[in-house]
């Protein structure tokens, strides 16, 4: 069977098998489409909680900017495993206790405001709906490399897919259709990796043969090969290359951290387990089905580099002839995501961190975990699978990111705000509704993606870094933090967020609106923008500590013996019937 | 001092200790102490290189279990246990 035939079949076989989850977990009550009736086993939910969390991003894209990155692709591995150490002991167990349907809604209830509700809803908003943009552009690009069909067909197919089980379903469906997604990511992502780390170092666990030495009888280790291959080649040393600087990978690694501890859709799923002990274990859980991946990603990274090094210069001194370039390479370049110039026009490639001697002119990380399988020339049903896995991290994601929308906004803006009187059964309805137009101008942004696109999912870590995780902190650990002072750190945060990431790439990344344009580039401390959440994160607790301090207010006394009782685990399956 | 006060106050240490170790293997061994640990070498990986793509996640993984094992332990000392 060709590769072709061979792919639709694992890739629509996996939807099948989707559609079919979702029929039998279907939602009868508001109950269990926002929360899937608190029923989940902590085992499965962090199996969930990992698809919902491994997104496009980190399933293609990672693995090839960690390649290139070396040592400086650590931000990546620690910012995005270290926030479920946050959320564990921070977040997931006292949410779980208070035992409600959205995280704007505890907002709201804990700072006994509507308008800090509202602002918490704009920002759940705003970060999921940059976030799920780029899920439906990874399907689009999947579909299309992989099937040969269209980016407008392929974004259209995964646009209904995404709508049949998260509509139909709500949070129960998603849940089971997100566990089959994990189990599908997670083995087509491991698999080639197993291969290849075999095949290079002899052992077969991805994670080991990062340590081992080469098994082509030279005994050298593979780590070491490799810096000595990208120096000899004038790059800098794949194990010691720094992003920038120690204080900006600081910055950058505690943004990631506490962006992923503050970022709804994943906070949300910890509101679907049946205890405060369950919420604490099921964190665990998550970050195992997480680490399984990102341990296996730096691996995926430094043997991909090495192939690909390999495949351009055999040996020190060789070259590829570019008439005989493999299969592989050809396709690539008819992407554009690969490109070579011969510039000496001898008729070989050369590779080179020297910019004028340099003819592998253009390489897209993107492509280094899908190209991998055939880089290392394993078996068709490995690239396949490959393909499936791809598009399970991203439908997972997207779903997860919808649902965290239309609740709330059929929840927090219209049950909460808008229209408190609203039945039980029109508020599923109109979450169902809200749903499907948040598929598609989700599906609309991601086929003609704005200016803003581009950079935007960093925009999303910075706004939940910058505003709901501190607020959710606060309104937890401290029972003086009133209203104003929690709006007002809200408003700061995202507002000082969101100033440094426009005067770098213009107001909503349009180009040509940088402003304050004189200034050096990233001229705070050096920080990148996209590593700037955790300096709004400290603006905002500064600014609430601030108001507190200064106003004589003190929240009323029920607020207070709300805090009293989430901190502690009893009477949270009593919360259940609400 | 009532029971959940006291309750609280030891999940709090718990906590500060857990984010401690958080905080050395990730942001300390990972991040600002590389170099110094780079000297030392674990099979083909640098010390600091691993700590900062795989001994910080494991540390995590392991974190977490600790945590929850120890608060469970605490719920029931302080009986604030779900039934």
């Amino acid at each position: 069977m060709d590769l072709k035939t061979l792919t639709y079949l694992v890739v629509f076989s996996t939807f099948a098998l989707y559609f079919g989850i979702a029929w039998w977990a279907r939602a009868s009550t508001t109950s269990d489409f926002y929360v899937a009736s608190k029923g989940v086993h902590p085992v499965l939910n962090g199996m969930a909680t990992g698809a919902d969390w491994m997104s496009a991003a980190s399933f293609l894209s990672m693995a090839g900017l960690i390649a290139f990155m070396g040592y400086g692709g650590s931000v990546f591995l620690m910012g995005w495993t270290g926030g479920y150490v946050l959320l564990a002991m921070l977040l997931a167990p006292y949410l779980r206790k208070y035992g409600k349907f959205t995280v704007p809604e505890f907002i709201g209830d804990r700072f006994y405001s509507r308008t800090a509700r509202l602002v918490a809803v704009a920002c759940l908003i705003i970060a999921s709906l940059t976030y799920v943009i780029g899920q439906m552009k990874g399907v689009g690009v999947a579909f299309s490399r992989f099937l040969e069909v269209k980016f407008e067909y392929g974004l259209g197919i995964g646009m209904f897919v995404v709508w049949v089980y998260a509509v139909l379903g709500g949070m129960k469906g998603i849940t089971y259709t997100q566990i089959a997604q994990y189990c599908v990511l997670i083995f087509a992502y491991t698999v080639p990796a197993i291969f290849i780390s075999f095949y290079l170092t002899g052992n077969p666990v991805p994670q080991l043969g990062l340590g081992s030495k080469m098994a082509d009888g030279s005994h050298i280790y593979l780590l070491d090969k490799l810096d000595r291959i990208v120096t000899d080649l004038g790059f800098r040393e794949y194990t010691t290359a720094v992003l920038d600087s120690k204080l900006n990978m600081f910055a950058y690694t505690l943004s990631l951290m506490i962006g992923t501890a503050g970022l709804p859709h994943v906070i949300m799923r910890f509101f679907t387990v049946p205890s405060v002990k369950a919420a604490r274990s099921s964190a665990g859980w998550a970050l195992v089905f997480i680490a399984l991946l990102y341990t296996v990603a730096p691996a995926v990274a430094v043997m991909a580099r090495l192939n690909l090094i390999h495949t351009v210069q055999p040996e020190a001194g060789q070259h590829m002839v570019y008439e005989q370039r493999p299969d592989w390479v050809k396709k690539w370049e008819t992407t554009g995501l690969l490109k070579f110039e011969d510039k000496n026009g001898d008729g070989k490639i050369q590779y080179s961190a020297d910019e004028s001697r340099n003819e592998l002119v253009k390489i897209d990380p993107d492509i280094m975990v899908l190209a991998n399988p055939e880089m290392a020339k394993l078996p068709y049903w490995v690239i396949a699978l490959v393909a499936a896995g791809g598009l399970a991290a991203a439908l997972s994601t997207a779903a997860g990111l919808l649902l965290a929308i239309s609740s709330s906004i059929s929840h927090d803006l219209m049950k909460g705000v808008l229209t408190p009187t609203i039945s039980e059964r029109r508020e599923l309805l109109a979450s169902r509704i809200v749903m499907t137009l948040a598929i598609l101008v989700a599906g609309y942004l991601g086929l003609d993606p704005p200016g803003f696109a581009a950079g935007t999912v960093a925009l999303a870590f910075g706004l939940a870094a910058a505003s709901i995780f501190p607020a959710l902190m606060m309104g937890i650990f401290s029972k003086r933090i009133t209203a104003k002072a929690a709006i007002a750190g809200m408003l700061a945060g995202i507002g000082v967020t969101l100033l440094y990431v426009f005067q770098h790439h213009g107001i909503m990344f349009i180009k040509g609106t940088e402003f304050l344009g004189n200034m050096d580039k990233n001229w705070f401390l050096g920080i990148d923008p996209k590593a700037f959440g955790v300096v709004g994160a400290l603006v905002n607790f500064s600014v609430a500590f601030l108001v507190t301090r200064l106003s004589s207010e003190q929240p009323p006394e029920r607020i207070q013996h709300l805090v009293e009782d989430i901190r502690i685990p009893s009477g949270a399956r009593s919360a259940l019937h609400h | 001092m009532n029971t959940n006060a006291l309750y609280w106050r030891a999940n709090l240490r718990l906590m500060a200790f857990c984010l401690l170790v958080w905080f050395i293997v990730s942001f300390l061994f990972g991040i600002l102490l590389v170099e110094p640990l780079n000297a030392f070498r674990l099979g083909g990986y640098p010390l600091g290189f691993w700590f900062a793509q795989q001994g910080s996640i494991y540390s995590f993984v392991i974190l977490i279990f600790f945590y929850s094992w120890r608060m469970n332990k605490l719920d029931r000392k302080y009986n604030v246990h779900e039934e």
